[in-house]
């Protein structure tokens, strides 16, 4: 059967990429500039590149931010890439304070532009970085993270900022960057989302797309 | 720091994979797809390409061996050649690109960076500079593949770059491009430390030796590779692998 999913489209940065590798993975993907559409939504996906407070501020005046909020407690999925992850959270401090969507409790922070021994490292954080195991030691099994138990595997990330959740037990998996953990994706029920690309991981992305489809 | 990137680049003429030496005395060597397709099945982190005489006719006609791609290949790719305006860059990245190199529009107009980033995040905007060696330890950027010369000295004109809103730099050293001689290593170490931004080497790669120098004493956080892997002299798995041996950090695709 093929699985429907919903990209939200509010208007900031590109998605072709994003609906490429979900129908790449086989499934049917519809595009919406409608935020009343996501009530409907079986599968609802919230991409997001660039600076958040374009993202959330677009999502709030075209009418997304209160429909997501909404489908987040359906207990439907919800997948968040990138920004779209960062917006889940209560607030972000890129370029002033600017208050998320606060469906997950934490804060947004800018990445250490410093390692844990003190030399500088580069911001944006732009490459391929291995998934580890968060301090919470939770299991990938039943995620869409699955089939990568016991590996790192190696996924893509370009950010300077990144979500600091309030629980620890969200995290799903981290990254090292300069020794520092930087949470690379949370779950938490039915929401999950990712700091990195799946859509520009290469196949172990594009499996991980597949282990989102299969939930 | 984070994993060094492994980066085939691929120059285009017309519909054509090309190769020269010093950007110049081009090659065909065929359909860049089927390269794109066997560098992305290798394990490639990245691909870079560009379109080598865009920018000498005004036009880019890369959007459909991109689209094309972005079909197979589910890694960054990065579009340069011929991009003047927000609407140029617009057009690439909907064909499938997530980043625009721009080079000799960004000397004509440095408020192109400016606005390229400002409409799609500095993260897709990388200011492409070509030098060349004029005085020991100086540097001169050139437009048009290493024709037309700008006075432009290019570590000033790299942390303009960035101040202006570029993500990343992506540094070709005209003087090595397509010899194997080994990167500019003092160019790199040069640029590399006037920018906070990831500096992506180019030009010069011939062995693993050059691509651990090049990260190691240079600092480059990416390395782009054509002739090499072209020709197949080295394949990805082996450079990335003989990489992690010699303690470079990369990504190891078999983690």
């Amino acid at each position: 059967m093929t699985i429907k999913i919903t990209i939200a489209d509010y208007g900031v940065g590109n998605l072709l990429n994003v609906v490429r590798a979900f129908q790449h993975c086989g499934a049917d993907v519809h595009v919406t500039e409608n935020p009343t559409e996501i009530a409907g939504a079986e599968r609802l996906v919230v991409p997001g590149v660039g600076a958040f407070e374009d993202s959330i501020g677009e999502l709030t005046k075209r009418g997304f931010a209160d429909e997501i909020k909404r489908y987040a407690e359906s207990g439907r999925p919800l997948f968040g890439i990138c920004v779209g992850m960062q917006m889940l959270f209560d607030v972000s401090e890129e370029f002033g304070e600017h208050k998320g969507l606060g469906i997950l409790p934490g804060r947004v922070k800018a990445v250490p532009n410093t390692t844990t021994s003190g030399q500088m490292q580069r911001v944006p954080h732009i490459g391929w970085g291995h998934l580890v195991s968060p301090e919470n030691s939770r299991s990938w099994q039943g995620t869409f993270l699955q089939s990568f138990e016991n590996v790192r595997p190696a996924v893509y990330f370009v950010h300077s900022y990144a979500a600091y959740p309030e629980r620890g037990s969200d995290r799903l998996a981290d990254c090292l960057y300069g020794g520092h953990r930087i949470c690379a994706a949370v779950q938490r029920d039915n929401i999950l989302a990712t700091q990195f690309h799946p859509e520009r991981s290469g196949e172990i992305g594009l499996t991980m797309v597949r282990g989102f489809l299969a939930l | 720091m984070g994993n060094v990137r492994l980066i085939p680049r691929l120059d285009i003429k017309g519909p054509n994979l090309i190769k020269g030496i010093r950007l110049e005395g081009l090659r065909v060597m065929g359909d860049p797809q089927e390269f794109a397709l066997r560098y992305y099945e290798a394990g490639a982190d990245e691909l870079i390409y560009m379109d080598i005489v865009a920018s000498l006719y005004g036009r880019n006609n890369l959007s459909d061996i991109i689209r094309r791609a972005a079909d197979q290949v589910y890694i960054p790719i990065t579009v340069g050649g011929g991009i003047r305006s927000v609407d140029d860059a617009r057009h690439i990245l909907r064909s499938g690109a997530d980043k625009v190199a721009i080079n000799t529009a960004a000397v004509a107009d440095p408020g192109l960076i400016t606005k390229v980033s400002r409409r799609f995040g500095s993260q897709a905007m990388v200011l492409s500079i070509e030098a060349k060696l004029t005085a020991p330890g100086k540097w001169e950027a050139y437009t048009d593949n290493g024709r037309e010369r700008t006075s432009l000295d290019v570590v000033e004109w790299a942390r303009k770059g960035v101040e202006l809103g570029a993500g990343e730099i992506l540094l070709t050293s005209v003087d090595r491009e397509g010899t194997r001689k080994g990167f500019e290593v003092d160019l790199i170490r040069q640029i590399s430390q006037a920018v906070p931004v990831p500096v992506i080497a180019s030009g010069g790669m011939g062995t693993v030796e050059h691509l651990i120098d090049a990260a190691k004493s240079g600092g480059a956080d990416a390395v782009a590779m054509a002739d090499v892997l072209h020709y197949k002299r080295l394949v990805l798995p082996d450079i990335r692998a003989a990489a992690l041996n010699a303690g470079l950090n990369v990504r190891d695709v078999h983690a």
